[in-house]
């Protein structure tokens, strides 16, 4: 077929959305040079997810079979690698994820493919696909390209191109995967840790506190902040890991989205991809830090370039 | 039995930089260098494997100058006997599958039994490191592992695989295997002054990709990517509030107020 194809990403009988946003971003190429798109379902019961991503844009769903329930990495591996054999896709899109940060990179290398991850555009000029990504914790970005790969592999990031819910009226066709053996070998999920005291996807006003807070014993006083303010408090990634607040106060990717904030107070966190991932949808987002190139300012309505600790201070005389 | 845990020395840029004239990166003078935090924490679990078995070995190893010598001699300072580093002026700006081609060359060189590395390093993200060493080698790989469970020898490891959203996978995985660590998995050791000062003796193996057997051309053609340039994206700005503590504090109260009432 050549063209685009495109990678479904499903866990627990649920589809990723991110499918949707990766074949917007196939669409607009499309547009910009026709070709077929074709989206693959690899799955114990592909059959599950067809009608979901039968939507506009899509000209053929591949199901593709497999013996696991879930995302096993040698499976996966060697499903996109007969697709890609059979189908011979100028390229392929994945969102990126946990899933494929597990495989993409070792498709791309067992099958001689180009390779891009957390990539958030891409375009043609001329005959060249270039795709653009973050450098230096985003402080810079960079276009790549592939000379010389007849296969290139993108890893989308989320949240960037808006997903395809029309309904479309793609052909479907179904491909054999090769038996592999399966090297890892699923035992069980680990349910995320319920909120003792409280749900952060339910605050609409949220106090959180990142790495800047230093120390274990300095929480209590943004815990009274919060309260002062009638703030839910919540955290990035360090704060979890260290243990001064429960994984369920944690906002990013590994973490809680925030989905019902309407104001969200950042306090000494930095602003990485992963915990933005989880609040950057925030109207009305504050951002209190020591470093003015922290990425948290270019998202940010109202930003204070200072210490968390003063300002915290003085912030509790107005409460 | 051997794990061999590749490090990276990673880049920080300076708050006002410039770029290079040829448009492909930053000038090097706006360039810090730091370990990557993510090493710090696969580095520990190669460690805390170590010292609750017998007949462990633990070798850190880094792709990059001599100046990335001091991330091998950082872990070296908490355990561990020797590194190795790999290095010639063509790999300046290597990619993550070039630099996966010569650990995994260095894994084989080791006879390395386990690999663990960071999920990702802080400058570029790429993510892939791990995973191309996996490719390479041939082995089972598991990438974002947040809890381990291996005895050294045994055919296979139990793990935590952190997905999104707090949601985590138990599952076991045959060993050789590589593991990329995540964040969290456990609290890194900080080295001592002693340690600090031994680490100072303690040899590190410098090599080429010749050496490793790896050509020239087999780096260039593994490349995933050409980089095309480099450019300063254009970046919102929040409306930041000048002043003393007390006066920037008073004006956040009064934001906070009013788009509490609109809100």
């Amino acid at each position: 077929m050549n063209g685009i194809l495109v990678i479904a990403e499903h866990r627990r009988g649920a589809l990723n959305p991110a499918t949707l946003e990766a074949v917007a971003a196939a669409a607009a190429l499309k547009q910009a040079r026709p070709q077929p798109v074709a989206v693959a379902v690899i799955a114990r019961n592909p059959d599950e997810f067809v009608a979901r991503v039968n939507v506009a844009g899509v000209d053929e769903i591949v199901k593709v079979e497999v013996p696991t329930d879930g995302f096993q990495s040698d499976v996966y591996e060697a499903a996109v690698a007969a697709l890609a054999a059979a189908r011979r896709p100028e390229l392929i899109l994945f969102a990126h994820t946990v899933d494929t940060w597990g495989y993409a990179a070792a498709v791309a290398v067992s099958g001689g493919f180009g390779c891009a991850t957390d990539v958030f555009a891409v375009r043609y000029e001329g005959d060249t696909l270039v795709a653009t990504r973050a450098a230096y914790k985003e402080k810079l970005h960079m276009d790549v390209d592939f000379p010389g790969r007849q296969t290139v592999l993108l890893t989308l990031r989320g949240n960037v191109f808006k997903p395809v819910e029309e309904p479309g009226n793609a052909a479907v066709s179904a491909l054999d995967a090769p038996a592999v053996a399966a090297r890892t070998a699923h035992l069980g999920y680990v349910e995320p840790e319920q909120a003792g005291d409280v749900d952060i996807t339910q605050a609409e006003y949220m106090l959180s506190i990142g790495r800047g807070v230093g120390d274990e014993d300095n929480i209590e006083q943004f815990k009274e902040l919060a309260d002062q303010l009638g703030f839910t408090l919540g955290c990035s990634r360090p704060v979890a890991d260290n243990g001064w607040l429960p994984k369920s106060r944690q906002v990013g990717q590994s973490g809680k989205t925030v989905v019902n904030c309407k104001i969200y107070v950042a306090m000494g966190i930095s602003g990485s991809v992963q915990h933005m991932a989880g609040m950057k949808h925030v109207p009305n987002i504050i951002a209190i830090n020591k470093d003015a190139e922290a990425s948290i300012f270019s998202i940010a309505r109202y930003g204070v370039v200072g210490d968390m600790f003063e300002i915290a201070k003085e912030l509790r005389n107005h409460c | 039995m051997k794990i061999l845990v590749p490090v990276k020395q990673v880049a920080v840029l300076d708050e006002d930089f410039e770029l290079r004239d040829d448009g492909l990166d930053a000038d090097p003078d706006f360039i810090d260098y730091e370990s990557n935090e993510w090493d710090d924490y696969s580095y520990e679990a190669a460690l805390q494997i170590m010292e609750a078995h017998g007949g462990v070995e633990v070798v850190p190893m880094t792709v990059g100058p001599e100046e990335a010598e001091e991330s091998l001699r950082r872990c070296l300072a908490k355990g561990g006997e020797r590194a190795v580093r790999v290095w010639d002026d063509t790999l300046a700006g290597a990619g993550p599958a070039p630099v996966a081609k010569l650990i995994a060359a260095v894994a084989r060189r080791e006879g390395a039994d386990m690999v663990f590395a960071g999920t990702l390093s802080a400058d570029h993200s790429y993510a892939m490191t791990g995973i191309c060493v996996a490719a390479e080698l041939g082995w089972p790989h598991v990438a974002v592992v947040t809890r381990l469970e291996y005895e050294p020898g045994a055919g296979s490891a139990t793990v935590h695989r952190e997905l999104e959203a707090g949601l985590i996978e138990r599952m076991t995985v045959e060993c050789p295997a590589v593991l990329t660590i995540q964040l969290g998995i456990n609290q890194p050791r900080y080295a001592s002054l002693r340690g600090v000062k031994q680490a100072k003796e303690k040899p590190v193996d410098r090599l080429t990709p010749a050496d490793l057997g790896v050509g020239g051309e087999d780096l260039a053609t593994s490349a995933s990517f050409r980089l095309r340039r480099m450019f300063k994206p254009a970046r919102g700005q929040a409306e930041l509030i000048e002043g003393t503590a007390a006066e920037q504090a008073a004006r956040l109260a009064t934001i906070i107020k009013e788009l509490r009432g609109a809100a």
